[in-house]
């Protein structure tokens, strides 16, 4: 199979500090891979090493096939990297922003002003192009970012949390952009501290924590695998709970949670359990306002494979917590955070969707032998 | 869109048009004209030399041209060369200040991960402050000219004195950028560099003949590279001796550049 990049047990120590602890990431040409982690989990780190910035102390990296550390030059003309903080330059108008990368990419003056204007076109910026990105607004400090990182038409680029700072609407324009990018065969590493991101975005999604990558899968298989599926049925009268109750735990085997005043949720394997219940509902004659299988988000995925839950506020994604992701009390996330949920990840450092698993949630593993292979 | 993709970046497989060295000067030509813009668009940039060199000649002029030499006219030929050396001096501070703000925001990120020399974002900074050097000479000169100097020997020589300071200049900057490149905030590398420059530029002869100092220091001017500089300057300016300070002078630039450029850029590399 091949990969446009790839990582294999990439380690790199700062001082006593270890960023990466043997990470392996890859991604297959034209797919977007998201890599989320909370500050410090060695996002940046991963990505300063794929982009040439930073050499590794261990394992191996590749773009195209071609090595970082050996081919580094290779490599630079084929990527191209968005900061984490929009590298532009605020002296300098969008305009020359542009022409500066496409001078030094060794296009003439003039391809690079045609290059430079067709990308200001796209990013929406020709009417800013001859003020000093100075003035830009984050947005456009971002789209600008974005476009200069294109000059060279990369195969791979590297996007470090694009959108952190902007505003939601901001953010969906980022993320059109980077849609339009992908669908054009760029294939995308994208690092962010938000779910809701990666979930938007990317084909699979590596979970990073101290160094290490501790769940790998496409968005839906970590949700599947992480919670396991979530039955939710809310009766008309509130009188029919209890029954309701029964009903559930006859067709399932589990005792229903109450999450909320009249909802009962409960564990399912699959879709199997639905059918019975719908029919039980409709023989006993409970009529429900709301009945629903659900995946849990990827922020219950996150947090109950990182057992950092207090770290949340910390982590300045204070904005998106009004997902669906920050409602109390969900099922089958308290109990996963305990302390022995950091167990597993020492054992197998780059551990596994089903490995990172297996010790919450068995039932679920059963189902997804090796969802990331 | 047609003509969008008629323009294809060398970098992706186009034809190659040159050779990696005309590369290099090529890359680094571009980053200076990125540098000179910003210095330009910011000309508050330019006070340490534009006014702060003024300032000095005012001061010293008037302080000590009266004790040093009896007249201020007579002083002023000692001392303007000397404020010449001492601003390039100076003013290969702000570069590696400039240099440390870029690496840090992040913008030299982006260099490095092109195709381009490493050598080639050091070079274009330093290339781009070369005009620095030719606004202090001149603000000096013309600043001068009002105060009463007149230049002693021919205009050839005058000319060969400016080339001499900015060819010491250019070599001492790569200490600048040695610091920039290493230092973490851009005030340490402000810090660091004054602390070094004070002692190059004021133990010197540039306010008062080294006859009047004391023992030890006479020995520090005599070592001085700056103070080799000052007395070349002087003599092509004002006339006087001139071929051993332009010779200690260059060799001075040789080293420094020696030592320092291979230094910066290996700094330079070892970040990334």
């Amino acid at each position: 199979m091949t990969y446009a990049f790839q990582a294999e047990g990439l380690v790199k120590r700062f001082g006593q500090t270890t960023a990466l602890a043997g990470v392996d990431l890859a991604a297959r040409p034209g797919t977007v891979l998201g890599v989320l982690g909370p500050n410090g989990a060695g996002k940046t780190t991963a990505v300063r090493i794929l982009a040439t910035l930073l050499r590794p102390d261990g394992g191996r990296a590749s773009v195209a096939g071609y090595d970082v550390v050996r081919q580094p030059d290779e490599v630079r003309r084929r990527i191209g990297l968005t900061g984490q903080y929009a590298s532009v330059d605020e002296d300098l108008t969008g305009m020359e922003n542009l022409v500066l990368i496409g001078r030094l990419l060794d296009l003439s003056r003039s391809e690079a002003r045609v290059r430079a204007a067709a990308l200001l076109e796209q990013f929406d910026l020709t009417e800013a192009g001859g003020r000093r990105a100075g003035t830009y607004s984050g947005g456009m400090r971002r789209r600008l970012d974005l476009a200069a990182s294109l000059v060279a038409r990369p195969e791979v680029v590297y996007l470090d949390e694009p959108t952190t700072g902007l505003d939601p609407a901001k953010r969906d324009d980022v993320w059109t952009l980077v849609r339009e990018q992908v669908a054009e065969g760029v294939t995308v590493l994208l690092t962010t501290q938000y779910l809701e991101e990666a979930d938007a975005l990317a084909d699979e999604i590596a979970v990073i924590d101290h160094g290490s990558v501790i769940a790998h899968g496409t968005p839906h298989e970590l949700k599947a695998v992480v919670g396991g599926q979530t039955l939710e049925v809310r009766p008309l009268n509130p009188a029919d709970v209890p029954a309701v109750a029964t009903l559930l735990e006859g067709v399932t085997g589990h005792r229903p949670d109450s999450p909320a005043r009249g909802v009962l949720s409960v564990p399912v394997d699959g879709d199997a359990a639905l059918a019975p219940v719908v029919a039980l509902l409709a023989e006993q004659r409970i009529e429900v306002t709301e009945l629903s299988l659900r995946l849990p988000s990827l922020d219950e995925v996150f947090y109950s494979l990182t057992g950092e839950r207090a770290d949340r506020e910390a982590q300045g994604s204070g904005e998106r917590d009004g997902s669906p992701g920050g409602e109390p009390g969900r099922p089958g996330t308290q109990d996963r955070n305990e302390p022995d949920a950091r167990g597993p990840r020492e054992e197998s450092p780059r551990g596994h969707l089903s490995g990172a698993a297996q010790a919450r949630t068995p039932q679920a593993t059963n189902r997804k032998e090796a969802p990331a292979a | 869109m047609s003509t969008e993709t008629a323009v294809r970046p060398a970098a992706l497989g186009g034809p190659r048009r040159s050779s990696p060295g005309f590369r290099v000067l090529s890359h680094s030509l571009t980053l200076a004209w990125r540098s000179l813009v910003k210095t330009l668009r910011t000309p508050e940039q330019l006070i340490d030399v534009t006014l702060q060199p003024v300032i000095f000649v005012v001061m010293f002029l008037y302080l000590l041209g009266g004790a040093v030499s009896g007249s201020t006219d007579e002083y002023l030929r000692f001392l303007l060369p000397a404020i010449m050396v001492q601003t390039v001096v100076f003013a290969t501070v702000s570069t590696g200040v400039n240099l440390n703000t870029d690496i840090k925001k992040g913008v030299f990120d982006r260099f490095r991960s092109l195709p381009i020399a490493r050598s080639a974002p050091l070079l274009g900074s330093v290339l781009g402050d070369m005009v620095r050097f030719v606004v202090c000479i001149a603000v000096l000169l013309g600043f001068g000219y009002a105060l009463g100097f007149r230049i002693g020997t021919d205009p050839f020589s005058a000319l060969a004195a400016c080339l001499l300071v900015m060819v010491f200049g250019f070599a001492l900057i790569w200490a600048s950028v040695v610091i920039g490149v290493v230092a973490r905030e851009p005030g340490s590398v402000q810090g660091i560099m004054f602390m070094l420059m004070f002692p190059l530029t004021f133990g010197t002869n540039m306010i008062t003949p080294t006859d009047t100092l004391p023992g030890w220091l006479q020995w520090w001017v005599k070592v001085n590279p700056v103070t080799d500089v000052m007395e070349a300057a002087r003599g092509l300016l004002t006339g006087g001796a001139v071929a051993g300070p332009v010779t200690h002078t260059l060799l001075w630039s040789v080293g420094l550049f020696a030592v320092f450029f291979p230094l910066a850029v290996r700094c330079y590399r070892r970040k990334a």
